[in-house]
């Protein structure tokens, strides 16, 4: 008898949890959680070992993932807020990450691109790759509110030249840079086991979550998102709103192409972060919100982002064969997201709540 | 059928949940007479136009076409067009991109064949026949508004339609294209074609009609012969309110205090981009006053240009007797001036946010970026005046779409009393409301006045504004042609002021 | 509405320009978008232009002087940001085709079709002695090759064949990527392991590269019985590389050699090696094999951190002189279709010249 009202009390949760925007993310970990569990528990091993240079460094799928992931997760903060408060996506963050990050490698290593010391500051090249990167959300973020251009037309301008421009800025050429230290930042800071990029991640998502704190920029761009002209009637300016958030996914991008850069010292412009826009928009669906903007949750796009990540590293780790893979992804994301639709969750949500009524019933007698 | 007529409509009946759209309404259209269908918002006006093309079904009544024995059904738009109905809309329904010829012969082919150069030719002929100067080839994004219009009416004539009805034709158009469009209906009268216009506009209808039809309360009032109808009556019979029996509801207005405190808002020539003419206009602390006129005469226009809501393009502006500029709603706001809109749904709520946020949003504005209230605040303010207002909502965490229109009302009043403002600006605040909440509103409206808030106060309900206002400016087709006080304050006197041009 | 319109034109021009900044209608041509970009290049061709002199100045002359003036030549090429390799194709065809070597080149790039066919029927009017064709598709190029013919202007096919007749071409100057990988495969087979066990990181798959890397691969692993662990597509990206050898780390499977068809996706590989601190390269753990010749990757070998790197030759002007010279000279060829040699440089035996060399 007792047993029953916690049950009762239970379903209930689970009917106002699946209601939770975070639910979808959420719920899609868990299933890759457990049917790699299933498939090959030893998916979770996680071991202590040593890298070439002798400091320790963690290893295992799960500390791939969120090492992995971090690039994603990191647009997916840009791209939520760009979503939200333009009702479009920003469609060129591949290109803007091959640009920032050549513009990085041509800092570091001088004109001429052989150089084989640091020709400037660490420091140095990552600053100017944030303002690049801003320079052209910018731009974009100018054609989406000063033009009002649809955001996918506008950002399909840097979409297509993106490449050719990071190609121009090192003359074609794929330097490589040749500094130690350089490498810490997407790979392990001497004495410390957790990949850095995982840091750099966690260091963004603090920095948005006291963004969204300390300033109004959420309610903003949620309000001019969900309605335009209102906004501009309780004296909000939509244009800049709109544009704002384009030049905060610039500095995303150039913190996900500073840390692609630093992971294997170079990038070569014509294939780095190829369809990643596409995971980040993925990265904002599967984290519920609405591509047609209005209310948004950062903390879902995020979770969605390493659902990607889980499910990327999933399928190598099962070693799907190469031509198959993009086939097994869609199949996984058509699934997810048919998870997130509103009414699916509404056919859920009614199905907990059925689970509670019999148990009512069965009290009664 | 009598003889001539084209068209009548005989005790059509229809309803919606809730309300009763059309209670048993006539009406009857000739050969060659274009027919006006007249009446305030929420009269029937479109229910009825919508029952004739098929829009909705009507739940009871006949309708009688030339031709055809026995009532007709009507089903569907397809149905209308069959037998010869057709509609040009205020919003152009055609197709932008493609070429006048096309989008007169669009969906009209039997094999889905085209043969291009007869196409055009028949569209020549048939543009130069009824004078439109405009070519077939020529894409219809790139002709002016009333071309487009009037490229949908030759579409109409081809289609060998009997009755047309133009919805709101003119209200985009300048005054010269509106002459071309009459110039255009004229002709197609000669024709016998029987023509419905619906308009706001007096004098247009004055201009180019034979017969009026007033409905109101989804009731008919009459047909009048145009002649025979005098602006003001028509006026009267479309506010429900006879001339005679107009008793003097003065008693209810409490009487204000004179307060010699000076103006807190005065502007001079101001106009916008919506196309008023420049108009003075001025409100002292603890006033309430308010616009009045007919739908479209230019009210709502006023109060936006007061709050730069819409682009101002000229005028001087004073708050409290110091030169300001107010040129969009922040500027209107930091000066202490409040505006809650006409258009609840399109510019009055975030659907999607909670009805905190709702009630938070213009004063987080003000406050400033970097000063956000913190969630204890905001549900401190919310539920202070959730109470103060009585809104029913089930937290201050609803989404405020999934409020009633009344509570969404209530819920964009108290976003604005939370600014605290010296000016408040109400546009249509008791439009769609329960008849209590209405009076609730009424009498809020005087109690802010009574301390110390100027308001203004637009309604389409003249005894409203009489109970509330004190002074009253009365538009007519976008102009401020009068300004009414004391013993002037009458429905005789407002009628009689917003019918204006017919009475000399 | 004006304003959408005129916003559309600002738009369309951008991205026409934007498009010629990629492609580069001529060789003269230097908008904004590419004008530092091509003034490099012309900076090079005049270097580069006498370390190619020296090969074939002397040909050339005799060449360019019987007919006492410059040999006309038309040449449509892939765009030269596609990849390193074809920027460096790119370069030694500026370099070589100069009016210091007695020719008039002008140049087409890109990477569609139609375009290429366009550009040919310009040069065609513009009736040049020579077309130099790297095709972007194999199909289509009949018509316009027999405008050629009619015109007197002579076809060399570069780089890429097309599935045309013959006749419609003078040669056919090829490099296959069989041959490729079979060289590389050879090299791994006489490195006589005791055990196979390769991660395979393929290129785009679909792509000539990849298929020719890809097949010489599978057919030597299925006959000598190799034990491929892992066959992933990395797409060209060293990232993605670095991933995919992560998770076979991460699983704990054992493996000796690396196949990369590409130094990018090798670089990435050895990124996650040296994660886990596994030794490669030469008397190592694990073998890495990579393509292309980069400099940095041809580096590598020298310091013995690779093993192999095979190269698809994106030099290829000095067999066109070649043909071009034997034409003028009214000699006729032995064969249409010529095989480039296929460079494959070992650790073990790589010298700083060759990176000089051939690092692209």
């Amino acid at each position: 008898m007792t047993a029953r009202p916690k049950t009762a009390e239970k379903s209930s949760f689970l009917a106002s949890i699946v209601r939770k925007q975070i639910f979808i993310p959420i719920a899609a970990l868990l299933l890759l959680a457990i049917f790699n569990l299933i498939m090959d528990p030893s998916f979770f091993k996680i071991t202590l070992g040593h890298n070439i240079e002798g400091n320790p460094v963690l290893s295992g799928n799960i500390i791939s993932i969120i090492d992995y992931g971090s690039e994603l997760a990191i647009l997916a903060i840009g791209m939520t807020l760009v979503t939200a408060a333009s009702r479009g996506q920003d469609i060129s963050v591949g290109a803007a990450i091959a640009i920032s990050g050549s513009v990085v490698l041509r800092i570091l290593c001088g004109p001429n691109a052989d150089a084989a010391t640091l020709q400037a500051p660490i420091i140095v090249a990552f600053l100017a790759s944030c303002i690049v990167a801003m320079a052209f959300g910018a731009f974009n973020g100018a054609l989406v509110s000063i033009f009002r251009i649809q955001p996918m037309v506008a950002t399909l301008i840097l979409f297509t030249a993106g490449r050719s421009i990071a190609a121009w800025i090192n003359h074609n050429k794929l330097p490589v840079v040749n500094d130690k230290t350089f490498a810490y930042f997407g790979g392990y800071i001497p004495g410390i086991p957790i990949p850095t990029p995982v840091f750099i991640a966690i260091a963004c998502f603090i920095v948005i979550w006291i963004v969204l704190k300390f300033t109004t920029l959420g309610l903003y761009a949620q309000a001019v998102g969900i309605n335009e002209k209102t906004s501009r009637l309780n004296g909000l300016n939509p244009a800049f709103i709109k544009f704002i958030t384009y030049v905060i996914l610039g500095l995303c991008v150039a913190v996900a192409a500073f840390i692609k850069v630093s992971r294997v010292s170079t990038i070569n412009y014509s294939v780095v972060a190829k369809d990643i826009e596409m995971d980040a928009i993925l990265a904002v669906a599967l984290g519920g919100n609405s591509l047609s903007g209005g209310k948004f949750s950062i903390s879902a796009s995020i979770l969605g982002a390493y659902v990607i990540q889980f499910l990327t590293t999933t399928l190598y780790k099962f070693n799907v064969q190469a031509d198959a893979l993009p086939a097994y992804k869609a199949v996984v994301v058509i699934l997810l997201v048919i998870l997130s639709a509103p009414i699916v969750r509404e056919k859920l949500s009614a199905f907990f709540k059925s689970l509670r009524s019999p148990v009512k019933a069965e009290s009664k007698s | 059928m009598q003889e001539k007529s084209l068209l009548e409509m005989r005790g059509i009946y229809k309803s919606f949940p809730g309300v009763k759209a059309l209670r048993n309404v006539d009406f009857t259209l000739r050969e060659g007479e274009i027919h006006a269908l007249m009446g305030e918002n929420g009269a029937g006006k479109s229910t009825l136009i919508k029952v004739l093309t098929g829009v909705h079904i009507k739940d009871s009544g006949d309708i009688f076409l030339k031709g055809h024995s026995g009532a007709v059904q009507i089903h569907s738009p397809q149905d209308a067009q069959n037998l010869g109905i057709s509609t040009v809309y205020q919003e152009i329904s055609l197709c932008p991109n493609l070429s006048v010829a096309e989008n007169i012969f669009l969906g009209r082919g039997k094999h889905g064949i085209v043969n291009w150069r007869n196409m055009n030719r028949h569209a020549g002929k048939l543009l130069d026949s009824l004078g439109i100067a405009v070519k077939p080839t020529q894409q219809l994004a790139s002709c002016s508004i009333a071309v487009q219009q009037m490229v949908a009416i030759a579409r109409a004539v081809d289609m060998e339609c009997s009755v047309l009805i133009l919805d709101e034709p003119t209200s985009s158009l300048d005054e010269s294209e509106v002459e071309k469009l009459f110039g255009l209906m004229r002709q197609l009268k000669e024709r016998g074609v029987g023509i419905i216009f619906v308009t706001h506009f007096l004098d247009q209808v004055y201009e180019v009609c034979d017969r009026i039809t007033v409905l109101r309360d989804g009731q008919l009032v009459g047909e009048y012969e145009i002649e025979k109808l005098p602006r003001v009556q028509l006026v009267s019979k479309m506010l429900g309110k006879e001339l005679d029996d107009m008793a003097d509801i003065k008693n209810d207005i409490p009487v204000f205090e004179e307060k010699d405190k000076g103006y807190v808002y005065e502007a001079e020539g101001l106009c916008s981009s919506e196309g008023i003419k420049p108009f003075n206009f001025n409100i002292r602390k603890g006033e309430v006053n308010g616009f009045t006129g007919l739908l479209g005469s230019g009210r709502s226009e006023c109060v936006r240009a007061i709050f730069g809501a819409d682009k101002v393009t000229g005028g001087r502006v004073k708050v409290n007797g110091k030169e300001v500029k107010i040129n969009k709603p922040i500027d209107a706001m930091k000066n202490g001036i409040a505006y809650l809109p006409e258009d609840r749904k399109r510019d009055g709520i975030v659907g999607d946010l909670s009805v905190r946020d709702n009630i938070i949003l213009a004063l987080q504005v003000k406050k400033g970026f970097f000063k956000p209230f913190t969630k204890a605040e905001a549900i401190k303010f919310a539920e202070e005046y959730i109470k103060l207002l009585d809104i029913k909502t089930a937290s201050v965490d609803t989404p405020i779409k999934s409020l009633s229109g009344g509570n969404q009302q209530k819920v964009i009043l108290g976003r604005w009393l939370l600014t605290h403002p010296e000016y408040l600006i109400l546009d249509e605040p008791t439009r769609g409301i329960d008849v209590g909440t209405k009076v609730d509103i009424q009498k809020l409206v005087l109690k802010l006045a009574s301390e110390g808030m100027s308001i203004t106060f637009i309604s389409s309900e003249t005894d409203e504004m009489l109970r509330t206002c004190s002074r009253l400016m009365v538009m007519r087709d976008r102009k401020l042609v009068g300004e009414l006080t004391g013993d002037e304050l009458t429905q005789n006197t407002i009628m009689n002021t917003i019918a204006g041009g017919g009475q000399e | 509405m004006k304003m959408k319109k005129v916003l559309a034109m600002a738009v369309s021009t951008l991205l026409c320009g934007t498009m010629l900044a990629g492609c580069g209608s001529s060789n003269e041509s230097s908008n904004s978008g590419s004008s530092s970009n091509s003034e490099t290049t012309t900076e090079k061709k005049t270097d580069a232009a006498t370390t190619v002199a020296d090969s074939g100045s002397e040909d050339n002359n005799g060449g360019g002087s019987s007919s006492g003036d410059l040999i006309k030549v038309g040449i449509i090429n892939n765009d030269p940001n596609e990849s390193g390799y074809r920027t460096a194709n790119v370069n030694d065809l500026k370099a070589t085709f100069t009016k210091e070597n007695g020719f008039d080149a002008s140049f087409a790039y890109s990477l569609k079709n139609e375009e290429q066919i366009n550009a040919a029927q310009k040069f065609i009017q513009d009736e040049v002695d020579y077309l130099l064709l790297s095709a972007a598709d194999t199909a289509g190029w009949d018509s316009v090759l027999k405008d050629a013919k009619d015109a007197g202007t002579r076809v060399i096919l570069f780089d890429r064949t097309i599935d045309a007749d013959e006749s419609l071409y003078d040669a056919s100057i090829v490099s296959d990527m069989a041959k490729e990988g079979e060289q590389a495969v050879k090299w791994l087979e006489s490195q006589d392991l005791a055990s196979y066990d390769i991660i395979h990181l393929q290129g785009v798959i679909g792509s000539a590269a990849q298929k020719g890397r890809s097949g010489a691969l599978n057919d030597t692993a299925a006959s000598k019985g190799w034990n491929i662990i892992t066959q992933q597509t990395a797409d060209w990206n060293a990232e993605k590389a670095q991933q995919i050898v992560q998770s076979v780390i991460d699983s704990g499977k054992k493996f000796n050699v690396i196949y990369a068809e590409n130094d990018d996706m090798a670089k990435g590989a050895v990124a996650a090696l040296d994660r886990a601190n596994i030794s490669h390269g030469v008397d190592k753990d694990v073998v890495v094999i990579g393509f292309d010749c980069n400099k940095w990757a041809l580096e590598e070998l020298q310091k013995g951190n690779w093993n192999y790197d095979g190269q698809c030759n994106p030099f290829q002007s000095t067999y066109i002189l070649e043909v071009i010279d034997k034409l003028e000279n009214g000699e006729t060829l032995s064969q249409k279709t010529i095989i480039m040699d296929e460079k494959g440089f070992d650790a073990k035996t790589i010298t700083a010249e060759d990176v000089e060399n051939y690092g692209i």
